[in-house]
């Protein structure tokens, strides 16, 4: 526990000393801004309900091509940099190595969704909002964001390229979204049974995502985004075990 | 303190390391050599739990490196080759790092850097990023990090490579000093630092083990050991005399003559059996009135005797030109 703690510390703090939290945190926030209020995406203005649904309905896409940037360099470059021999030598279990560098990207994760809050000021201000509807839609960002950096932690353990690995975790979390995404769908709806149709939209973040944004915090849905986060670290942990030597 | 057993390592169709075992007690220093390739990194990164053997293991401390990783790793400190360290991290925050890695906390996480810091001589660049630090001070930051909690057993893997002479010959006060309390590997291509450091030599050449004995011992096995190199002064022309007349003494296998210049004529005498011929060599000298400018018994040549467990066809090439 101490030494996964170390690890997270660690972690945590490489995203702060070099530009990545900074560049990273105002980009989304720039991006969240200009996706909530833009007239043609979430109308935050036009559509003129109290509530956060045209902020949330872009994270799903959002997160597509920020989160695999924080969760690259995760393994790749402590593969790159020679630290991995350094930090596996060191008396850390590998499940506390893996648990600790997840948590670090998650908390990091976290801290950019928090400091969202000045939109949840602004529409508390303007209206009345539902806010147990928000925070189920932050609970849900935040679970989403997990499992993205779950998949990324996995894939970046592959590779010694940080580049590699941000594109294939896109390719890769590109698929989990498409799964619930209607057209893809309805695609797949046209030659195969309604029961695969949901067997792969009850695969997808899209779907979870959505389910959860509506307010309803289904146990079902945590219990996926919990599932995919606990599947792909200990994935991680094999594929770092098994690719230690190369 | 470390007993390794039959260690092999295979990636593929390769076999990195052979069969290696060996065993080092507390006190002794022990220098591991070989070629490059020749499997010095993968055996230690497999003694740390880096790697995980194909069979046999490393018995550290007490602790079976396959079945008690996280224990051997206690007992360690390691300096990995090229001593890693995260570039962007200054070294406060990366020994603070590894300190609380190894369960140092708070006052006692704080005295044991200062500590360190004094030891290495870190002073001044604590709050530097790494990646703006020297190779000397690089390497100094991946030392104390292996000294972090004052380990029993320390492992390091070219500690001096690409330093200067004053960093090297600093690295090698500072393990001289620890020598007593623990049991010290050091992986090394550079013999000269076998005989400063060492009290034991293994080499390895393509995964096995060829050679295991003192630096002395590994001397012995040299054709230079108890040689004689003589620098005389005699008349141009009368050299060749002077060769034969060495090459006659009793205990003398062969004479190689390495020029004459400036009338000096230079003769390397090689014993039969390696018995010390030194008072033969200058008997004869004073017998026959040569004015002496150098007379010197060799110890033998480290790099010799590996060149030649090494790369034995290589060596008896080179033979003639090995002065």
């Amino acid at each position: 526990m101490k030494a996964m703690l170390a690890v997270f510390k660690r972690e945590l703090g490489a995203y702060f000393v070099t530009p990545v939290a900074y560049v990273f945190i105002v980009i989304f926030l720039l991006l969240t801004g200009v996706f909530t209020f833009a007239e043609d995406l979430g109308a935050f203005y036009e559509r003129g309900q109290a509530d956060l649904r045209s902020f949330f309905l872009f994270h799903p896409w959002l997160y597509l091509f920020l989160i695999p940037a924080v969760s690259m360099r995760l393994w790749a470059e402590e593969r790159k940099q020679g630290t991995l021999e350094l930090l596996l030598t060191l008396p850390i279990p590998m499940w506390a190595a893996v648990a600790g560098k997840f948590l670090a990207a998650w908390a990091f994760a976290g801290i950019a969704l928090a400091l969202t809050f000045p939109l949840w000021i602004t529409v508390n201000y303007l209206g009345s909002p539902d806010n147990g509807v928000i925070a189920a839609g932050y609970i849900g960002s935040f679970l989403m964001a997990g499992a993205y950096l779950a998949v990324g932690s996995c894939i970046s353990a592959t590779t010694r390229n940080q580049v590699v690995a941000f594109v294939v975790t896109v390719v890769v979390c590109f698929a989990f979204l498409l799964a619930g995404f209607g057209p893809v769908m309805g695609f797949i709806g046209s030659w195969a049974p309604a029961s695969v149709v949901d067997a792969v939209s009850s695969m997808s973040f899209l779907t979870r995502f959505d389910s959860i944004g509506k307010g309803v915090v289904d146990a079902r849905d945590i219990a996926f985004f919990v599932s995919v986060i606990a599947l792909f670290l200990f994935g991680t942990a094999a594929v770092v075990e098994t690719k230690k030597g190369g | 303190m470390i007993d390794i057993r039959q260690l092999t390592k295979r990636f593929g169709s390769f076999t990195a390391v052979d069969g290696v075992s060996f065993g080092v007690q507390r006190g002794e220093v022990l220098g591991f050599l070989g070629p490059n390739g020749a499997g010095k990194s993968t055996t230690m990164k497999m003694v740390t739990g880096f790697l995980s053997p194909t069979s046999g293991t490393a018995v550290v401390g007490g602790h079976d490196v396959v079945n008690e990783p996280l224990k051997v790793k206690e007992k360690i400190g390691y300096l990995p080759e090229g001593a890693p360290a995260y570039p962007e991290m200054t070294p406060e925050g990366f020994l603070g790092f590894v300190a609380e890695a190894r369960g140092l906390r708070g006052a006692a996480k704080r005295k044991r850097i200062g500590e360190l810091v004094g030891m290495v001589h870190l002073e001044g660049v604590m709050r530097q990023p790494i990646e703006t630090l020297s190779k000397g001070y690089k390497r100094r930051v991946g030392l104390a990090a292996a000294l972090m909690h004052d380990p029993e057993v320390l492992i390091m893997d070219e500690p001096t490579d690409g330093l200067d002479p004053n960093q090297k010959h600093e690295v090698r006060t500072l393990i001289s000093s620890m020598a007593p309390s623990k049991a010290i590997v050091l992986s090394t291509h550079i013999l000269e630092e076998v005989e400063a450091v060492c009290t034991r030599a293994v080499i390895i050449s393509r995964g096995r083990v060829v050679a295991d004995g003192t630096p002395a011992e590994l001397q012995a096995r040299s054709r230079f050991h108890n040689a004689v190199s003589v620098r005389v002064r005699i008349a141009d022309g009368a050299a060749a005399a002077a060769k034969a007349e060495l090459a006659r003494l009793a205990g003398v296998a062969s004479v190689e003559e390495l020029g004459t210049p400036n009338g000096q004529a230079s003769f390397t005498v090689f014993p039969r059996d390696g018995k010390a011929i030194v008072g033969e060599v200058s008997q004869l000298v004073r017998a026959k009135g040569w004015e002496v400018d150098e007379l010197r018994v060799e110890t033998g040549r480290l790099d010799e005797v590996f060149r030649e467990i090494t790369a034995p066809a290589a060596a008896a090439s080179g033979k003639g030109g090995a002065a």
